[in-house]
Formats: structure tokens, sequence, C-alpha cells
């Protein structure tokens, strides 16, 4: 099996599982309690917390530990808007967010708040001018992705950062589910305020994501009943799971700008192939995630596409896993001005560090294969 | 996008004067060396009264940010640097007034030419260097009185520096200039602030803190050693705390039948316990947080009887502050959040309902003398005192030994 959904989650370091099952066992405690056991616990959590400041150059004490990317967009957002509903009910986002944030904005249309999502241009990019263009004295949050999940454009979020430097009463929020660990992000650096992480898509435990709240900025909890993580999200921490996301966030910062390089070489490669092949269309233009492929084949159910790479023991996936039981064209690619035809036939490969060219030369038989296949099912036009 | 390659540190020069100035000079270099070990590319010199810290590509933002938390500086400035002639004066300004977020609606120039031999006067250089802004800004307008941006431009001989903030630092006195004190450390919001006010006047400090397991926690420890290590990041050097077992002293004085004196007599038994680890590390004297009329202990009457029991000069550097002013600081510099954990520490344990804010020196002599073996006790906490030094970069809190390989 090549497994080229890296996107959608990845396979765990073995260090990290082994982490995850020692302190299991080990560490049981309640990190709230006050013995001695649960006062170790609790100081697993603060190192892991601190391991994570270090890592992405944020003050000490800025993050956050959440069950995952969802919830870190989902708190983000709805935390930050009711919190800071009294200083204006604007919020501008994109065309193309992932689900966990462009559903979160749907609920707090229903609260009463005004969202204006921005759209992209055909390659997949929104402009910062945009941004700007839609900045009222109203607005109290932007939330724009870094990497999009499903076509892999990286949005200008240092540009939109700067940008917003002048309108300090804005928060801006960043999902970074897709590129923490494969694209440097300097967090304080371009003014962001809110960035949601996820640690199984850098080979970390499920459950377990993380979200960096700037010093002093407050957000409502979205479950109440305990004052763990500085009061914003009750419930026991996940211990082992949130240190073996620190260990994997570390695991994944070492060595990024050389996985990352590798995997971009492996793209471009498969990129020029697909532009070679006439019946596919490669979506999204640059610049682009190292680890992201995407490319539709219009008219194709992209399911039977998927199916005829996997009897070729190939993973790979339609459009975001979070969304691809829904049997509707792309969200993400009608944005991008495709028609329906083409939106509903989007393939998604995803590599990790794990792949090199020889898999790479797998897949392009294995797609040149089905394209043949499926060009052979086609009626002629009369 | 910051365009400043520079940054200027100055540090006033009436603290500077006469034999001292060498020593201070010496210890303020040696902090900044400190704190530029983090952002290798930078490089530094020093002229009078100021040093310059080329940035070489390291960020701006948190170069300054650090840098501003140093003893000893009064203020800083990114600047950008230029050829000490006109047109590169000219331009250079201009590209800074270009790079701001939001243009102001109004500025003032305002050049000094320490330089003597540069060809132009100060005041023919504010309005060259002012009529080429205003042409490449129509909207913008000269206030001398009350400008919204101030841009300075100050000509030396090997460089003209331009800026506009002067952005004010943590001031007092290079750290350790002043000689070496020990700083009672409970946990609480006062202490750390009382110590980190110690270091600003050029105090080198060692924290020593009472702990009275089982009737106190491990948290509460912990705590402690958080904020010590706090503090270890304002001076960039490490810092020892001696951990004080005092559950015997304090349940001897609880069972002295005397509530009302508890506290006075539990801070005398401290304050003797500090002066003689004090005189073991050689610090010359003890600093407190105490704020008059605080609490019961804190009265003028409470703090004589209390202050008997040393002799080394008492620091209070809280004494004549209020609440909100000391949590105003112990937000800044990041110890509030810590203090405010919920964990006792053995200052509020066995609190009496009624404690005495005007205790009777003879009468708490005299129950000194009666609890038995009062002083035996005293050398013992002593000798059992543990001590860890606290290093600004390591975390010693975080350090869980073995379980390293999990992270």
């Amino acid at each position: 099996m090549i497994y080229f959904d890296h996107c959608a989650s990845t396979p765990p370091y073995e260090e990290v599982a082994a982490t995850m099952a020692e302190v299991m066992l080990r560490h049981y405690a309640n990190p709230s309690s006050l013995h001695g056991e649960g006062a170790a616990a609790a100081k697993l959590i603060e190192r892991a917390r601190t391991q994570l400041a270090r890592l992405t150059g944020t003050k000490e004490g800025s993050w956050r530990f959440t069950s995952g990317g969802t919830e870190s967009n989902n708190l983000a957002l709805k935390g930050a808007a009711r919190q800071y509903r009294s200083r204006g009910s604007h919020i501008i986002s994109t065309g193309i967010e992932h689900a966990s944030v462009h559903e979160p904005l749907k609920q707090l249309e229903a609260e009463g708040f005004r969202v204006t999502r921005l759209p992209v241009g055909p390659s997949g990019h929104i402009d910062p001018d945009d941004v700007r263009a839609a900045m009222t004295k109203d607005t109290i949050l932007v939330s724009v992705m870094h990497v999009n999940n499903e076509i892999g454009t990286v949005q200008p979020v240092r540009e939109i950062g700067e940008m917003l430097k002048a309108y300090p009463k804005t928060l801006f929020h960043v999902d970074a589910v897709q590129s923490l660990g494969k694209l440097p992000i300097d967090i304080e650096g371009w003014g962001i305020d809110l960035l949601s992480g996820s640690a199984h898509k850098l080979r970390g435990p499920r459950g377990a994501g993380f979200l960096y709240v700037r010093d002093h900025v407050r957000l409502q909890p979205l479950a109440s009943g305990g004052s763990q993580e500085g009061g914003v999200r009750a419930g026991t921490e996940n211990v082992p799971a949130i240190v073996a996301s620190a260990k994997a966030v570390r695991l994944a910062m070492e060595g990024m700008e050389r996985r990352s390089a590798a995997m971009s070489g492996l793209a471009e490669r498969l990129r020029r192939f697909i532009g070679g092949v006439p019946e596919l269309r490669l979506n999204g233009g640059p610049p682009l995630a190292p680890h992201i492929v995407h490319f539709s084949y219009p008219g194709a159910k992209p399911e039977v596409f998927l199916h005829m790479l996997e009897e070729r023991g190939i993973i790979a996936s339609t459009k975001s896993a979070c969304s691809s039981k829904e049997d509707k064209p792309s969200r993400v690619l009608l944005e991008l001005g495709a028609s329906p035809e083409h939106a509903a036939g989007g393939i998604r490969i995803s590599f990790g560090e794990e792949h090199g060219e020889e898999h790479v030369a797998k897949l392009e038989e294995a797609i040149l294969e089905a394209v043949s296949r499926l060009k052979s099912l086609e009626r002629s036009p009369t | 996008m910051t365009i400043y390659d520079t940054i200027v540190l100055r540090y006033g020069d009436l603290t500077m004067k006469g034999r001292n100035r060498g020593r201070f000079e010496n210890r303020m270099l040696q902090q900044v060396r400190n704190v530029l070990r983090s952002f290798p590319e930078t490089a530094y010199w020093k002229t009078y009264g100021r040093l310059y810290v080329k940035l070489n590509g390291a960020p701006c933002g948190p170069v300054v940010e650090r840098l501003k938390q140093l003893f000893g500086l009064v203020s800083v400035s990114p600047v950008v640097s230029a050829k000490p002639e006109l047109e590169s004066i000219r331009a250079a300004a201009l590209s800074l007034m270009q790079s701001l977020d939001r243009p102001p609606a109004t500025f003032k120039m305002s050049v000094k030419r320490a330089w003597k031999s540069y060809p132009h006067s100060s005041q023919e250089m504010n309005h060259l260097v002012g009529a080429h802004i205003l042409r490449a800004f129509p909207e913008l307008k000269v206030d001398v009185r009350q400008p919204e941006l101030e841009l300075k431009v100050d000509i030396q001989e090997e460089a003209a520096y331009i800026f506009h903030e002067v952005i004010p630092a943590a001031g007092g006195f290079p750290f350790g200039s002043n000689g070496k004190a020990m700083l009672l450390l409970s946990g609480g919001i006062d202490s750390p602030v009382a110590g980190w006010m110690a270091m600003r006047k050029g105090l080198e400090l060692e924290a020593v803190h009472f702990h009275s397991y089982p009737f106190t926690s491990e948290q509460a420890k912990d705590k402690v050693v958080a904020l010590a290590q706090r503090l270890t990041y304002f001076s960039g050097t490490p810092m020892k705390l001696h951990l004080v077992p005092f559950t015997d002293i304090q349940t001897a004085i609880a069972q002295s039948n005397q509530e009302h004196l508890t506290i006075t007599l539990m801070r005398r038994a401290m304050l003797r316990i500090a002066e003689k680890l004090a005189d073991q590390s050689g610090a010359g004297g003890l600093v407190t947080g105490e704020s008059l009329g605080q609490v019961a202990s804190q009265t003028l009457g409470s703090m004589n009887v209390i202050g008997r029991a040393a002799s080394l000069p008492l620091l209070k550097p809280l004494i004549m502050m209020d609440k909100n002013e000391i949590i105003h600081i112990a937000e800044k510099i990041g110890t509030y959040e810590t203090s405010i954990l919920p964990y006792e520490d053995c200052c509020t344990l066995f609190l009496p309902k009624s404690p005495s804010t005007n205790p009777n020196l003879r009468v708490v002599e005299k129950v000194e003398s009666n609890i038995p073996d009062l002083d035996g006790m005293i050398e013992r906490a002593v000798e059992g005192t543990e001590r860890i030094v606290l290093s600004p970069g390591a975390d010693a809190r975080l350090q869980t030994g073995e379980e390293d390989d999990w992270f």
C-alpha cells in the first residue's frame, strides 16, 4: 500500500505511540488533583505547553490544548466572536475555508453576526487588498486558512497579518492545521492572534489539537465546568495525547525544511506529469503547499478514479475527508470558478516524508491506467 | 515591515558618574552580551553613554522587547542608519516615514548634530530634511508644539541615525552592581515584585522559601520555583533558591497557644533563618514584599517587633505602594498568573482569627523563650535547607528527569 492521504491523517511516529502508551499507563492521575501524582501529571502538560511555545517562537503559556483542529477552530471563532461582540459584529473570512470554520461561521450568522466571505481567484488565493477593502469599523475578527486542505494553495496570511496590525481591535485567526510543521510560520511576527493546529496531521495522536491564543486575548469557552486550560476549555486534560503531540510537533519542526523540500520535489514532478495528460486538469496555482497535489478528471466520478487507484494499492482521496461523504461538487472548486462537472471530479494526493520517486512513479502508472480505462467508457459525442 | 537596522540603547549618565562608571558600563555590557546570545546575528559596540546593537537580520521587535527589560537602560530606539551626508539622511528619513503603518497627520523634525564638522547646522537640517518629507507627503503638516510624530536625526561622525520612537526601558542600575541580598519569596503576588524591584536597583539576589509539608503542597513549592525562575529571566544569570523545612517550627509556634501572635512569631523565626542563610552566602540585606498596612503583620507596630529579630538591613521596595500598583507590575513582569495559583503557602496556614496588629515585644520574646528548643529548631531548619539553582534558559519546573524521552 502506498498511502497518499496525509492531509486526512498521517501515520503516527512510533516514538509518539510509545509516549502515548507510557504516559497513559504511568500518569493516570487527574492533573487537577492536589496530590503529588496529580501535580506530576500537571507538570507534564505545562512542559508540553512550553515546548510548543519554544518550537513556534511564541510567548510561553500562549497555547491551549484541545481535542483537535475542529475544536480549535470552533473555539477560536465562537470564543472570540462572542467575547468581543460588544466591539462589533462583523467577521471576514474566505469562501474556501475548511468545514470547521465554514460551519461555525454559519452558526455565528444565525446569532446575528455578519460574515463577509472573500472570493478567491482562479488560482485559489484571496487578495490581501480584498481583506483591507472589506474592513469596517465593526470588524472584530478575520479568519483565513494558511494552506487549503483540499487544493493546497497557500494563502497570503503574512501580508494580511501585517496589514491588520493597523487595526488593533480586529483579531486575526489562522487555521494552520495543514501548514504547521510543513511551512514556516512566524505567529507573533505576522500579527496572528489565534492559530489552530492538529496533532494527527503531523504524525501525532488523534484527539489532540492546539490553539495559540495571543497574550491578553480572551475567549468565551465552548464547554464549561472546570477551569482547565486557562478557563477556556473545561474537562480533564488528555495527558498522554498532549505529551505525545508535543513530541510530534518537535519531530515535525526538526528538519521541516529538508522534508518540505523533498515533498515539493515530488509534488512538482507529479504536477508536470499530470499537466501532460490531456484528460486531467490541475487545480490551484502557486504558491502551493509542499505536500498537496490536486487534480480533476472532469466528468468522471472521483470515487471511481479513487477505486481504480486503490486496486493498484494506492490510497488517495477525493475532497476534504470531513466532507467526502457528501455527494456534492466541491465547495472549494466551485469557489475557484470550476463548472459543477469539473468541481465534482477532484482527486487529492498528499505526500508524507516516507515517499520517494519510486512511489510517485507507481502513482503515475496507476493514473495513466485509470485514465485510459475511464476514457474507454466515455460515450463518443454524436 | 521593519526597516530598522540598528538599536540604540541609552543608559543615562546620572547614575554613571565618577569611579563607578567603568564598573557600571562593564556590567551593562555583560548584560547586553547575555541577552544577545539568543540572537547570534547581532553585533554591538559602545560609545559614550550609549550602546549600539546592529541587527544584521535579527528580528527587530523581539530584540527590542528583550533589551528594554534590562536593568540599567533608560530607553531604547530602533533606528535607521545612514551615511552622515544630506542626501543619505533625507533618503533614510523618507523611507522611515513611508514604512509607518499609519502616517501621522502632523510631525516635527529634531536634528541633533553631535559631529560638529558636519556642514549644516541642526536648524538648517530641520528644514532640509523636513521639506523633503513634506514634498513626499502632501497631507502632512508641521506642528512643533504637539506633533503626532517627532522624527529625530542624530548625526554622529560614523553615521547618522534616524528614528521616531524612544521606548522607555526598565531603568535602575545594571544587575549586580549594588551587591547581594536575600529575598524572602512566598509565592504570593508581592514578593516576586519586590525581588524584581530589588534587582532593578542593581542587587543580585538569592531567594529563600519556607515550606511546611504536609501542611503545604508540592504545588506551592513548584509555584515558588516557577517565580524564582521567572526572576532569572530579568537578570540573565542563575539564581539560588533556598528551600527551608519550616514544619517543626510552625507546629511548635501553633502549640504555644498564643494564637494572636502566631504570625508575629512565625515571621520572626523566618527572619532569623533568612539572616543565617544570608550570612552563609555573603548577602548584605534581606528583601521582603511587605507593604504598609496590607495585613496584620505589616502594620508599623508589627514590623517593629518582627524586624528586631534581624540585624541586617530590611529592604522593603513595596512598602509605600498600593496593591493595584503592585499587581500592575506583577502583570508586567509576568509573575501575576503564577502568583494567583490557588495553593496554600505557609503564611496563609494557621492564620489566626484575630492576629495582633500591635504586638508587644516583651511578650513576644517571653513566648519565644517558652517554646522548647526554638534556637535548636532554627539551626536544624538552616541545616536542612535544600538548595536549587535556577538558570534562565533551563526551566527547572519542567525538568521531569527520566521522562525526557516522552518529549
